[in-house]
This record gives structure tokens, C-alpha cells and sequence, in this order.
């Protein structure tokens, strides 16, 4: 079983690390986001072949970050995703629902309460 | 000119089993961009592991799907494993291949009736759901379930098989290869079949690989990955190369899953042969303290789980990326420039799950 490997970014360094991925042949797995007391806690996977690396880095609830669905399309999904889910302000995403991916009737984001 | 106009797509529709939107986007009859939205049946699985124990969280990752049930159990019990160090005995690796094997045959049967179905060769269907419905006993046979097992636990399975069971399995594996390979003459040669397949919704190698594609979809234009090489269970111990082909339209695909459901036969014979006595399971001790990626190769692609503990019997998160998640963009793509006609039956080859897709 190939191990898991993850590298702390800067959030700043996200499209940089992503573009370099992208050159490399790399393809987008999954985005992740995860509560943390201040924010969010995202990890962006990227493969090739089996190899799997995820790009990780904190993210405070008010701050923005911008798509990386302009590198790799597929990712305008996972992007509206945990927007819809978790509240993640994401940039320019190359299909914006604006909220809408899930049709549920029950307010997004979740939060606790 | 060419009139354009938008087509709603579902959520309900005779060849969808469950509920997905797409708008389509037509220029007279041809398909220019279709838009996909989901959520109608969002359950928020993931969000439960804060309710409950990560022993539990095995019954409710199994109750994400009905038809992936026994994968998605083994794949969040693998993962749990991982991050606390579990090694688990090698008989329950093996009965974990088995069952594994037994659901892509379930899954793939089940997906070669419904595509009968789509194009209308009612007896085709009834054929493959009746071979089907062995697979179904032998679950019920084994595990008490026909669709939610509750057999995986972290630590390894709650029951076992003995080899009279397995023996029995294997035998009736074989007659059902026989009936298969029958209904698959159907499937791959029969005039109207291919009329409706051949040449349609192509996926070129590039395109399945910049689009994040995964499973017999991915592999239906050439691409040579399979997640079961990495190794969990007992796929180490097995013979199998990736079915490929190189051609990535809808007779492609349907052909990859036909040849999988003879290599999953193949595998449980292996497994059969070969499997050891001994425990299924191993005591777990403490609460799990780190986090993992876990792959695993279910009947329509890779699935991804994410385990994050935090040494406490609640996870601090449950992530699950599907395999139809993953193949939504590529479906998008397939679906540009088809005629409307064929939409249905493109958007069956990539065999969505949508309760997958949404948890």
C-alpha cells in the first residue's frame, strides 16, 4: 500500500503548487474540508498513477481563496462542494452554483449551533 | 440556424434509479453543454461521526450505498485500521477480497440489466437480474443480508465462511460464468445492441485523465489503473491485471464490466484456493489518533475515505469521495455533442450511483 503524503502550503501558494501539479500530469483527486475552531482545514489531493499527494494549509472562516477549477476543471465540483456544505468563500469557479449544487432544503452551511 | 433551447433532465426519470438534474443544453437535437445538480437525497453521513462512536460509523459508511454496501464498510473499517496500526488476520483479508468480488459480480449484473432495460431488450434484463439474484443468495447465505451485510468491522469481520460455504460458491460461480458468457454474446454482438452503443459518448485517454475519471469508465479508454493493485486485503496475494480498452465509447464500457465480472469470478476462485485458517478478527484496543486516505476499488471506480481521530471514539471527520463523483465531469464531457436520444443511455455508462455521490 503506497503511504499517504501531505505538504503544508501556504494558502497564498495554492494556485502556484496546483499549476506545477498540473504540469507534472498530475490529476485532481478530492478536496477535503474539515471544521477547525477558527476555520477550515482543506486538503486538495492530487494523483498520478497510483502516487497520491495531498496539499493542505488553514484557512480562516472570513478569508478568501481563489479556484483552482481554471487548472483543473474537475475541481469546480469539489469547489462547490464544500462551499455549499461548509461555507468556504472560494473565487471565480469556473461553474459557480452560488450555493445551489445541493438541492436540499435544509439551510447550508452546516454549522453547529 | 440552429434553435437552441434547454431541456431539464430528471430528477425523475424512467432510466435513472435514483434522482439526478441535468439542464441540458440543445442546439436543435444536439446536446452543447449539460449541467448537472444533485442533493435530492443528501443524507449527511459524514457529519454523523460526531454522533457517533467510530466502531458504529462502520454500519452507517455501509448504509451510504445499497449496492456498494459491503465495500463502503471495508473501506472506512480499512482506514480506521490503518490509522491505529491494526494488522488483521490473513482469513479475514480474504473473506474481504470474496465478498468484495461477489459485489462488483452484483453491481455489474446489476448494471447490465438496467442498460437492457434502457434500450428497451426486456428478456436481456430479466436474464441478467435472474443470474444476478444468485449472488444475492449467496450474501444472504453468508452474511443474513441481501443488501446490508454488517460483516466488516475495524479489527477484521464479524463472520466468517467456512470452505464447504466457499466450496459451494465457488461451484456455483462456475455455472453462473456459463449463463454470463451467454448473455454477454447478447450484450457485445446483437445488431440493435451495438447500433445503440458503438460510436457513442467517446472519452478519448486524455480527456479520462485531465477529467479525474476513475473505474471501468476510465479504464473503458485505455488507461491501465486499478485501485486494488495498491494492495488492501488480500490483492497482494492475487494474479489480476486492469481490463482495459483502448476504443472509450459506450460498448467499450460495457464490455470492460462484462470482462470484470469473469476476472472477479477468477479472483474468488484464487481467493478460494488459497485463503487460510485461522481468526477473523483482532481485538481494538484505544481510540484512533491520526488521519489516512484510504482507495479502494468499488464495481464503479475508486472511492476515497478520509479518517481523522483525534483520539476520542468520535472522529473529528469522515470524508467520502465516490467514484460518481469523480466521474460527473467526464459524464459532461460524454454528453457534449450527443443527440438527445442518447442521453440516457450515456449517462448509464458511467453507472451512477447517486446515493454514493451525495451520502
Amino acid at each position: 500500500m503506497i503511504e499517504n503524503k501531505i505538504i503544508e502550503i501556504a494558502p497564498a501558494d495554492l494556485l502556484a503548487k496546483a499549476l506545477r501539479y498540473k504540469q507534472d500530469g498530475y490529476h485532481i483527486v478530492q478536496i477535503c474540508a474539515t471544521r477547525t475552531p477558527d476555520g477550515y482545514e482543506l486538503t486538495y489531493s492530487f494523483a498520478l498513477e497510483y502516487e497520491m499527494i495531498g496539499l493542505r494549509f488553514l484557512l480562516d472562516e472570513e478569508d478568501e481563496i481563489t479556484t483552482i477549477s481554471t487548472i483543473f476543471s474537475p475541481a469546480f465540483l469539489y469547489e462547490n462542494e464544500i462551499r455549499d456544505l461548509f461555507g468556504v468563500k472560494i473565487q471565480m469557479i469556473s461553474l459557480d452554483y452560488k450555493g445551489n449544487l445541493y438541492r436540499i432544503a435544509t439551510k447550508t452551511p452546516f454549522k453547529d449551533k | 440556424m440552429a434553435t437552441r433551447s434547454i431541456v431539464p433532465f430528471g430528477p425523475q426519470h424512467p432510466v435513472l434509479p435514483e434522482p439526478i438534474h441535468l439542464d441540458l443544453v440543445l442546439e436543435d437535437e444536439t446536446v452543447v453543454e449539460a449541467i448537472p445538480s444533485i442533493g435530492f437525497i443528501h443524507r449527511g453521513l459524514e457529519k454523523l461521526v460526531e454522533k457517533k462512536d467510530f466502531n458504529e460509523m462502520v454500519y452507517v459508511a455501509e448504509r451510504i450505498c445499497g449496492i456498494c454496501s459491503f465495500m463502503h464498510g471495508m473501506g472506512y473499517s480499512e482506514a480506521v485500521e490503518r490509522v491505529m496500526g491494526i494488522e488483521i488476520p490473513a482469513r479475514a483479508k480474504y473473506l474481504r477480497v470474496i465478498w468484495s468480488e461477489m459485489s462488483r459480480i452484483h453491481s455489474h449484473l446489476l448494471w447490465l440489466g438496467l442498460l437492457a432495460d434502457a434500450f428497451g431488450f426486456e428478456s436481456l434484463f430479466m436474464e441478467s437480474w435472474r443470474t444476478r439474484e444468485k449472488i444475492l443468495d449467496m450474501f444472504e447465505y453468508s452474511t443474513g443480508g441481501r443488501v446490508i451485510f454488517s460483516v466488516n468491522k475495524v479489527g477484521g469481520q464479524r463472520k466468517d465462511m467456512d470452505n464447504e460455504m466457499i466450496a459451494e460458491f465457488v461451484k456455483i460461480l462456475g455455472g453462473m460464468e456459463k449463463e454470463i458468457r451467454t448473455q454477454s454474446k447478447a450484450f457485445l454482438n446483437d445488431y440493435a445492441v451495438k447500433s445503440r452503443l458503438c460510436d457513442v459518448g467517446f472519452l478519448t485517454m486524455q480527456q479520462a485523465r485531465d477529467l479525474g475519471t476513475v473505474g471501468p469508465f476510465m479504464r473503458a479508454s485505455g488507461i491501465s489503473l486499478d485501485t486494488r493493485k495498491l494492495g488492501y486485503a488480500a490483492y497482494d496475494d492475487l494474479e489480476f491485471e486492469p481490463i482495459i480498452s483502448t476504443v472509450g465509447d459506450s460498448y467499450a464500457r460495457t464490455d470492460v464490466r462484462i470482462q470484470e465480472i469473469f476476472q472477479s469470478i477468477d479472483l474468488i476462485r484464487q481467493a478460494a484456493a488459497k485463503i487460510p485458517s485461522g481468526e477473523i478478527a483482532v481485538p481494538v484496543k484505544g481510540n484512533p489518533t491520526g488521519e489516512y486516505f484510504m482507495r479502494v476499488e468499488q464495481p464503479r471506480g475508486e472511492a476515497l475515505y478520509y479518517i481523522k481521530g483525534n483520539g476520542t471514539k468520535n472522529l473529528d471527520r469522515m470524508r467520502v469521495r465516490t467514484p460518481t463523483f469523480a466521474n460527473l465531469p467526464g459524464l459532461i464531457e460524454t454528453l457534449k455533442g450527443c443527440q438527445l436520444a442518447d442521453v440516457p443511455i450515456l449517462i448509464l455508462t458511467i453507472d451512477p450511483c447517486i446515493s454514493c455521490t451525495e451520502r
